[in-house]
């Protein structure tokens, strides 16, 4: 769907939760699977008379981040205190950014819509308090009231910002799976936690004012929530109703967006420098910060193309996950690595995703030992196939899987015998064949497949059914 | 110079309601403080660098270490209404 008249930009919000303690106090940010209100303490409850103090490694990590996202590192940054009053910041502001944020003006490659790499600009990066988290018996707009738990109020969070780039839900879905990617090989960010990655969107249709949607919980709802936002757009549009400048609310369970009617007065934020921290000079924290970034996804594709011989497309599906690129590393460093770039890149992910589950639960011995068997010619590639799907879905090791389900490769006289009898039965595909239909032969070769139960290889069965027809 | 119309919007902002008779009394309270700050206008300031804060600290840090948190009864002993664990707030939307 190329839609050249939509303008879209995102504001995504990323936890740096492989950090141990929030942004300004100690408390931990294993909250995930806590009761409520059990990970909080006089300073991120905004008790009267504590004060914030800025977790020195989290500072470290948005400089990663930032460098990662190409952007320039201001040599001094400060906080300010974003003013408004709702439940989740119980001091009645958010300690964030504003003038001198941490990073400015970068920018990151992504899949376009047309297939060809795009480039995308990010105005911005910089630090925050994640706010604390409402509950509502049913739905938001039903409840007599909120529920409050402050366990994540506090947890470091990052803001991206992006320039108005992207041209449709899936370049925005391609931008954010790319950046979860990046944040995932700098090893600063768990992306599978929940909430650890949330998004506000501006969109817009050309000559149209531009609404807001907010409260979009995860990379994969984006898209969902964007197509929804333009088609009612459009619609509207074509009734002749202009779009207003407007704030939205992604409704997940309904996938709709829904208008909130906020006040003028709402965005009175009234920033000011956060009184109680001091400013950051980080000038020269950054050259150390740089010479340790990891190899990131650009650079380990290209680096995978020249190293292991293997085709683009494969080294590009290879390290679009830092736990397959790994696999994959750890495999052909054992494995011839073209058929182990085939093997992971187009069978092995595809199983997994088809059953929605990571990498770590198939293992590279068991990779290793599969490409073996298929070099060595004792299993067939359907063979291998299905050695990895009953893997996956019930265990056990290759050898045992092959032995158990009878998957080994027919011998030979075993493939000889059923060619014959294949050739004997289909008489009718041997008289097309004779009589210059080539692809008669698929029709035999089928049959052998099909009485050695797959267990041939259909290359060879290919050839000696050939053979066969030449004899008679 | 503040109005009352000023008084009425800090009031929304704070969530803090004002009533009529307050307002003349919040009106010439504010002005007074204004007034109070308006003596740094008088002085000359054409050589001195404009600064964010009033301590020449920069780089306050914690390392990343857990402490421990309180309790969840601890948490929650200053609030008026809980339920669950919960703080219990008005629903504002």
């Amino acid at each position: 769907m190329a839609e050249k008249d939509v303008i879209i930009g995102l504001e995504v919000h990323v936890q740096l939760n492989k950090l141990n303690s929030k942004l300004f106090c100690g408390c931990s940010t294993d909250y995930h699977d806590s009761p409520p209100n059990t990970h909080t303490c006089p300073v991120c409850l905004g008790l009267p008379g504590t004060l914030p103090v800025v977790n020195k490694r989290a500072v470290e990590y948005a400089i990663r981040v930032a460098l990662a996202l190409n952007c320039d590192i201001q040599g001094e940054t400060l906080f300010y205190r974003k003013n408004y009053y709702y439940p989740d910041l119980p001091k009645a502001f958010q300690i964030t950014q504003y003038d001198f944020p941490l990073g400015l003006g970068g920018h990151i490659l992504i899949k376009g819509e047309d297939g060809e790499e795009k480039t995308i600009r990010i105005t911005r990066v910089h630090m925050e308090e994640d706010p604390g988290r409402l509950v509502h018996a049913g739905t938001i707009d039903r409840a007599k009231y909120s529920m409050v738990d402050y366990n994540r109020c506090g947890m470091p969070l990052l803001e991206v910002v992006t320039e108005p780039d992207l041209r449709s839900p899936k370049e925005a879905r391609s931008f954010l799976d790319k950046l979860r990617n990046i944040l995932e090989y700098l090893d600063v960010f768990d992306g599978n936690l929940e909430g650890a990655m949330r998004i506000d969107s501006n969109i817009s249709l050309v000559g149209g004012e531009r609404a807001e949607v907010k409260n979009i919980s995860s990379h994969k709802g984006v898209e969902k929530a964007l197509a929804y936002e333009i088609t009612r757009q459009r619609s509207a549009r074509r009734r002749g109703v202009a779009q207003v400048q407007e704030t939205r609310h992604y409704d997940e369970l309904r996938s709709i967006t829904v208008s909130i009617r906020t006040k003028e007065e709402a965005h009175d934020y009234r920033y000011f420098p956060e009184p109680d921290l001091v400013p950051m000079r980080i000038a020269d924290w950054v050259p150390r910060v740089e010479a340790e970034l990891p190899e990131l996804p650009d650079a380990k594709r290209e680096r995978f193309v020249a190293e292991y011989g293997i085709a683009d497309d494969h080294a590009k599906s290879l390290t679009s996950e830092i736990r397959v690129a790994n696999f994959y590393e750890d495999v052909a460093k054992r494995a011839p690595p073209r058929l182990a770039a085939v093997w992971i890149a187009d069978v092995l992910k595809g199983e997994l995703n088809y059953r929605d589950v990571t990498i770590d639960k198939f293992s590279p011995d068991h990779m290793v030992e599969i490409l073996g068997m298929l070099e060595k010619r004792t299993i067939t590639e359907k063979g291998a196939v299905e050695v990895i799907r009953i893997i996956l879905d019930t265990g056990g090791d290759p050898s045992e899987v092959v032995e158990a389900g009878g998957l080994a490769k027919a011998e030979d006289d075993a493939v000889k015998e059923a060619v014959f009898a294949a050739v004997a039965e289909c008489s009718q595909a041997v008289a097309d064949y004779r009589s210059g239909n080539e692809k008669a032969i698929n029709f035999i070769v089928g049959m052998v497949m099909k009485k050695t139960r797959g267990r041939a290889d259909p290359g060879e069965a290919n050839r000696l059914v050939k053979e066969a027809l030449e004899e008679i | 110079m503040i109005t009352g119309k000023d008084v009425d919007h800090i009031s929304w902002l704070a969530s803090i309601k004002v009533v009529e008779e307050e307002k003349e009394c919040f009106v010439a309270s504010f002005n007074s403080v204004l007034d109070y700050f308006h003596q740094l206008d008088e002085l000359d300031t054409e050589d001195v660098e404009p600064t964010y804060r009033v301590v020449d600290l920069t780089n306050v840090f914690r390392e990343d270490e857990v402490s421990e948190s309180l309790s969840q009864e601890e948490s929650l002993r200053n609030a008026s209404r809980t339920e669950k664990g919960y703080f219990k707030s008005p629903r504002i939307v």
